[in-house]
């Protein structure tokens, strides 16, 4: 039965990821004009553009440039740097690893102030607590991330002058550097997460709260704490696995913006570049590898949904 | 009609005192052209940087130009990226949810792919990505947060379309002769209006916010054009100096973001009294 389910969530994934390349590959089409031109600039020689045109593969029709650009892909080529004519997939896979500890410290901010501020937010209804976590709530969704970030970086960097404005120390080559950097960038990272989350776990509690099997639960005398935590949180978690594994997406999104603030040398920050140096190889890698991660996160989260809520048949 | 809307609207304050607050920011931004009490380009390299102070309200940045018009004018660039910003879905991916829900079949199919694909790539990394690709200004850039909105509001209506095209006055309207796209015109559209307006509040502030990053970014708003994004750019550098340069516009984004929020969230109760207050 299992099986089943899997594998047709499976078969769902399939036609997401041809248009997904697809999209990705299109990118180069909305480049006004000739794409080599416009990447070369005007005063590039003939050849000079000729050159690229055929390291595109502009030369060809666009359904067999798609085609090619697509057979690479999976075989793990995505071209060269048009800029230092580096591996696009080794420099987007070399970034990966920054990228990835800063969203999981984030991930793990989110999860825990929004479980908390959740918490005291439904014990307590409509006490000084419960108007603090929904104020974060509201806070937390509206508040520009570099803005948040820039406001932390006066008190915390400049003023008391306690953690780094800038730069990134890998968790492999110090754990505590690697918090010291990373704080401030998971922090501002996490923040809105941590609203949604809030905002997501909040209202799915307060419905599970008002069920009959919670009721029923009461009146078996049980303690708040007990119903709370055995059936009051368990079922509430099951929306939250959904926002997780969409605000996983989201955040991967923001590191453009926070990687940018903090200088890490992460994939944000290398769209951000490819952007500023037309290079659109390395553009499109970076936006593939990140599209691939979500739709696998999206995926797994799937998988874990269905096993967890007994409500979902795998037929 | 307008004052039933507003009639409604003012039970809901929070979200009646947001709407006006966005109604004075866009009449402001367009006036402060004219009524601003500094041209917001003129330099005074004698008086940099200042604090807020009574001739400055908002002080004066690295180049003496003064924050407070500046701020005024770089309400403009906001408020357009949030209304091409809903725009663009309002009349592509509304229309296309609707026909997606109300034909099914292989069309729904195919759309609704199309839409999941979309939907998968991080917002902002794509409005980036189609931003460069056409080129590096702030028009490009709020047709970027168009298009990445536009499949939001395909599903919304696609799933509204399917809830109401069995409705008994669909029917009739069918029996009766009518062709679909009459139907899809004069009874899916504006009976399944109220989930598109609540939506078109959001996105208008998550516009605002997206443009502000871009700007931010250099990938949106290019100088001389003032924007709020822009002018975070320029405190950013000069964080070490002057701290203060960059209270105001970042206070601008989050209050429009915030009203934004809060209009939304205000029609969703007025349209449908059930939903719970957050």
């Amino acid at each position: 039965m299992f099986v089943q389910f899997f594998l047709r969530r499976l078969m769902y994934v399939i036609p997401m990821l041809i248009i997904t390349t697809l999209i990705v590959f299109s990118l180069i089409l909305l480049i006004p004009g000739d794409p080599a031109v416009a990447l070369l600039g005007e005063n590039a020689t003939e050849e000079k553009i000729a050159a690229l045109r055929s390291q595109l593969g502009l030369d060809q029709s666009i359904l067999a440039q798609y085609w090619n650009w697509l057979g690479n892909a999976v075989q793990g080529d995505l071209g060269r740097s048009l800029f230092t004519g580096e591996n696009v997939s080794q420099t987007v896979i070399s970034r990966l690893g920054v990228t990835f500890q800063v969203v999981l410290l984030a991930m793990f901010f989110s999860f825990i102030f929004g479980s908390v501020f959740a918490l005291t937010s439904v014990l307590k209804p409509n006490s000084f607590l419960d108007y603090i976590a929904r104020f974060f709530g509201v806070l937390g969704t509206a508040i520009p991330n570099f803005w948040l970030a820039m406001i932390l970086v006066v008190i915390f960097s400049v003023q008391l002058g306690w953690l780094p404005a800038t730069g990134f120390i890998s968790v492999t080559q110090s754990p505590v550097d690697f918090f010291k950097s990373s704080l401030l960038p998971s922090f501002c990272l996490g923040a809105f997460g941590a609203a949604q989350i809030t905002r997501q776990l909040r209202s799915s509690l307060i419905e599970v709260m008002e069920s009959e099997y919670i009721r029923t639960a009461f009146s078996k005398g049980l303690l708040k704490w007990s119903v709370m935590w055995k059936h009051g949180i368990r079922n509430a978690l099951l929306p939250v696995i959904t926002t997780i594994g969409l605000l996983f997406g989201n955040m991967l999104g923001a590191t453009v913006v926070m990687e940018t603030v903090f200088a890490l040398p992460g994939m944000g920050q290398l769209a951000v570049h490819s952007i500023l140096q037309r290079d659109f190889p390395m553009l499109q890698g970076v936006v593939l590898i990140m599209v691939l991660m979500i739709i696998v996160i999206n995926f797994i989260t799937d998988i874990i949904y269905g096993l967890l809520d007994p409500r979902i048949e795998f037929k | 009609m307008i004052r039933l809307f507003l009639t409604k609207l003012y039970n809901e304050k929070l979200a009646f005192y947001s709407f006006v607050y966005l109604i004075f920011l866009i009449l402001l931004s367009i006036i402060a052209y004219f009524f601003a009490p500094y041209d917001p380009d003129v330099q005074d390299l004698s008086n940099i940087m200042a604090p807020p102070n009574s001739e400055h309200w908002f002080g004066t940045d690295e180049l003496g130009r003064d924050i407070f018009t500046r701020t005024l004018i770089g309400g403009q660039a906001a408020i357009q990226a949030g209304i091409v910003g809903i725009l663009i879905p309002l009349f592509i991916g509304v229309p296309l949810g609707v026909i997606s829900g109300y034909v099914g079949g292989i069309i729904d199919d195919i759309f609704m792919r199309i839409v999941d694909a979309v939907l998968s790539f991080p917002a902002i990394l794509l409005a980036l990505a189609i931003t460069g690709a056409l080129g590096v200004n702030l028009w490009n850039a709020m047709i970027a947060i168009g298009v990445i909105f536009t499949p939001q509001f395909a599903r919304l209506s696609r799933g509204q379309t399917l809830q109401i095209r069995r409705e008994p006055y669909v029917e009739a309207a069918k029996i009766s002769g009518s062709g679909p796209i009459w139907i899809m015109m004069n009874h899916i559209i504006p009976n399944i209006s109220s989930p598109i307006i609540v939506q078109a509040s959001f996105s208008f502030s998550l516009a605002i916010l997206i443009e502000a990053s871009l700007s931010f970014l250099g990938m949106g708003a290019q100088s001389p054009q003032i924007s709020w994004g822009g002018m975070l750019h320029q405190a950013y550098s000069m964080i070490f100096v002057n701290p203060l340069m960059m209270v105001f516009p970042g206070l601008a984004i989050l209050l429009s973001v915030l009203a934004g929020n809060f209009l939304g969230d205000g029609l969703r109760i007025m349209f449908d009294p059930r939903t719970s207050r957050l």
